[in-house]
């Protein structure tokens, strides 16, 4: 044994993989393995990207000072300037003047070009991300061969699922089965509208933007259950009512939830909400830590992440509503799934984690690529805890739902409510007042989150570990104790 | 005189409103009146939306497209006979008194209220911004009675639910275990 020092000391695994993995080294060994040649071409090209960056920089800076120039960073406002000069064209159309009708549809044309090849590229890259993510949490490799780094996968598996074919079930209702993969496409869509992505720049700026997507993303319960309805399967029919019974309830928290985010703000338009959390220095997940957990889990039931994804189970109802179908139809099911992940961590950003403000740096940084970021941020961690958690069960997860997130929902309100009315009445310095609100809301939830377990039979006894069954019934830790002469 | 989007999109909406509330009637299959009613809940959103009603339509989207259509789903889950056939009903004369009550109502009302003066020009000269205000101050501040009310009635509404599907034997007890799956299964301890 004494030839094979290295192994000893370095616990190799067993597995072939591990071993391989281990032997990759870190980051730092792999770089310094690199060739001369290439550390080379990356220094060019690496001080290459800092100067075309300082340039671009300067362009920035400098366009902005002299106020006439609208860099990147302004898009909102970009457009605003064209509206203004587009509403100048002279004409008239059918009665009506050409520069009003130009200065509606050029800006909604463009806004709603970009929104959508955003979501297409998100969705392009989503899938290709969320399985390289995932083969990494679990000591695999992913997709690596289509492409460079696999980075074609999604496309592949696109133009496979395009050329499959489109099976209808015998006994399906032709009608209703081809109308939910279109159904549930429209909500997920339109739920982007009133984000706000810059100052300025919010597609749909609404004044019930908040009852807005809270009613849009509602909508697609419908679609599910019509998939599930439709596809006269027992499969697709129990995992549809699985899963509207599961959105029915879920609805529930998210609405409590977002109601105490209005209460704080005091406006239901989501630029608004934004703007508070700039003004404060605040960002409402610290006010609201409850309402933020609430949000974020129910989301997941909302839309079939790990947690909460009853709705494909597949060790049980195969692939829940979406059983029957088959080619482009079951990968718009896909598509959705993915974009109102993204979806869903623009909404916590823009509600709880100020939007696209990041504490001034906003000025410097465009604003839509801030809220991408923290958008990408929440879809990461869906990522994570599908790596991570097991599935709950159905009733598990009602009962998650009924007794333990509503009731303290509503105390969660009824507690805002109060510190609403207190902060409408008090005059001392914003930061002594949403301070307070801070510590008392933090603490009373780490509090009332583990007092309501406890009172309704979730918490494990942590402090007192049971003694193992087998050691107690053989009684090894007695024996032991007794051997060593210790009682 | 109103621009031309606005009144293009009204007769298309109050056509797609109309024509999925008829063929809500004239379908057999109930299925297929739910999802047509549905349509016809968003088109009546719609025209709210364009009478700058905005709360009022994200409402009916939340409540009568999102919510309403669930109830009737569960309704025709629940009911095995019901989801095959839309044509029986036992109350085409009430129904057909009810109609006709709402719609002289409608037509009431169309006919006695002075619309110039609630209309065009007299609502842009009010300076008037959104309804989401009024409606809050308006709810909680002169009408707040009939809101308590109404909020606890629908608390009543939740308890009375609850009660009716407690098990009277006492909670926990599976109420949904199948006793009629075994022929033996019926002579069972007590």
């Amino acid at each position: 044994m004494s030839e094979q020092p290295a192994i000893v000391k370095r616990q190799l695994p067993a597995t072939p993989m591990a071993r391989q993995i281990i032997e990759r080294g870190t980051l730092r060994e792999q770089a310094a393995r690199m060739p001369f040649a290439a550390k080379v071409i990356g220094a060019i090209f690496g001080i290459g990207f800092l100067i075309a960056n300082a340039g671009i920089a300067y362009i920035v800076v400098d366009g902005r000072l002299d106020g006439m120039w609208y860099d990147f960073r302004d898009l909102g406002y970009a457009i605003e300037r064209l509206r203004v000069e587009l509403r100048t064209v002279d004409g008239t159309i059918g009665g009506q003047e050409l520069g009003a009708i130009l200065a509606y549809w050029v800006p909604a044309l463009i806004g709603g070009i970009g929104i959508l090849s955003f979501l297409g590229g998100f969705l392009l890259i989503g899938s290709w991300i969320e399985r390289r993510l995932l083969a990494r949490f679990q000591i695999r490799t992913g997709p690596n061969r289509v492409g460079p780094y696999g980075l074609l996968q999604p496309l592949a598996d696109a133009l496979k699922l395009m050329q499959k074919e489109v099976l209808i079930p015998a006994g399906a209702d032709r009608m209703l089965f081809y109308l939910p993969p279109v159904l549930i496409f429209i909500p997920a869509m339109l739920a982007w509208g009133p984000i706000p992505w810059a100052e300025n720049m919010a597609y749909l700026d609404l004044n019930v933007g908040l009852l807005y997507v809270v009613s849009i993303t509602s909508l697609s319960v419908l679609a599910v259950w019509l998939a599930g309805w439709s596809s006269n399967n027992h499969y697709a029919l129990l995992g549809s009512m699985r899963t509207v019974a599961m959105m029915v309830s879920y609805e529930i928290p998210i609405s409590l939830a977002l109601l105490s985010v209005v209460l704080v703000t005091g406006s239901l338009r989501l630029s608004a909400i934004v703007a508070w959390q700039a003004d404060h220095y605040l960002w409402l997940a610290l006010l609201l830590p409850f309402a933020l957990f609430t949000f974020f889990f129910s989301s997941t039931a909302e839309i079939n992440r790990t947690p909460n994804d009853i709705a494909e189970a597949e060790s049980e109802i195969v692939a829940g509503f979406h059983t029957e179908y088959s080619g482009m139809k079951a990968g718009l099911f896909l598509a959705v799934e993915l974009g109102n992940a993204l979806l869903t961590g623009a909404l916590v950003a823009t509600f709880f984690l100020g939007g696209y403000t990041l504490f001034g740096l906003e000025e410097w940084i465009p604003g839509y690529l801030i809220l991408g970021a923290k958008a990408t941020f929440g879809y990461f961690i869906f990522i994570w805890l599908r790596a991570t958690l097991p599935r709950f069960r159905i009733d598990q997860l009602m009962n998650f739902a009924w007794k333990y997130l509503i009731p303290l929902s509503i105390a969660n309100v009824l507690l805002v409510a109060i510190e609403a009315s207190i902060a409408a009445r008090w005059d001392a310095p914003a930061i002594i007042v949403y301070g307070l609100f801070v510590i008392v809301n933090i603490a009373l939830t780490a509090y009332a989150v583990r007092a309501w377990a406890r009172a309704i039979g979730y918490a494990m006894d942590v402090e007192q570990p049971a003694q193992p069954i087998f050691a107690k019934t053989i009684g090894g830790l007695k024996a032991a104790r007794s051997l060593r002469g210790e009682a | 005189m109103d621009s031309l989007g606005i009144v293009v999109a009204f007769y298309v909406l109050s056509a797609v409103t109309i024509g999925a509330a008829l063929s809500v009637f004239l379908l057999r299959n109930l299925v297929h009146a739910i999802v047509l009613l549905v349509l016809s809940f968003l088109g009546m959103a719609g025209l709210f939306a364009s009478l700058s009603a905005d709360f009022i339509a994200i409402a009916q989207i939340l409540i009568y497209a999102g919510a309403i259509s669930v109830l009737l789903v569960f309704a025709v889950m629940l009911t095995p006979l019901s989801s095959r056939n839309n044509a029986n009903s036992l109350y085409v004369g009430p129904g057909i008194l009810a109609g006709v009550a709402i719609a002289a109502i409608v037509v009431f009302t169309a006919i006695e209220v002075d619309w110039v003066q609630l209309t065009g020009d007299a609502l842009r000269d009010r300076s008037f911004v959104d309804t989401i205000e009024t409606i809050g101050d308006q709810l909680l501040g002169k009408h707040i009675l009939a809101f308590e009310v109404a909020s606890v009635l629908l608390l009543f509404a939740l308890l009375g639910a609850i009660v009716l599907v407690t098990d009277p034997r006492g909670v926990g007890t599976d109420v949904t275990d199948d006793a009629d799956d075994a022929p033996g299964a019926t002579e069972e301890p007590a």
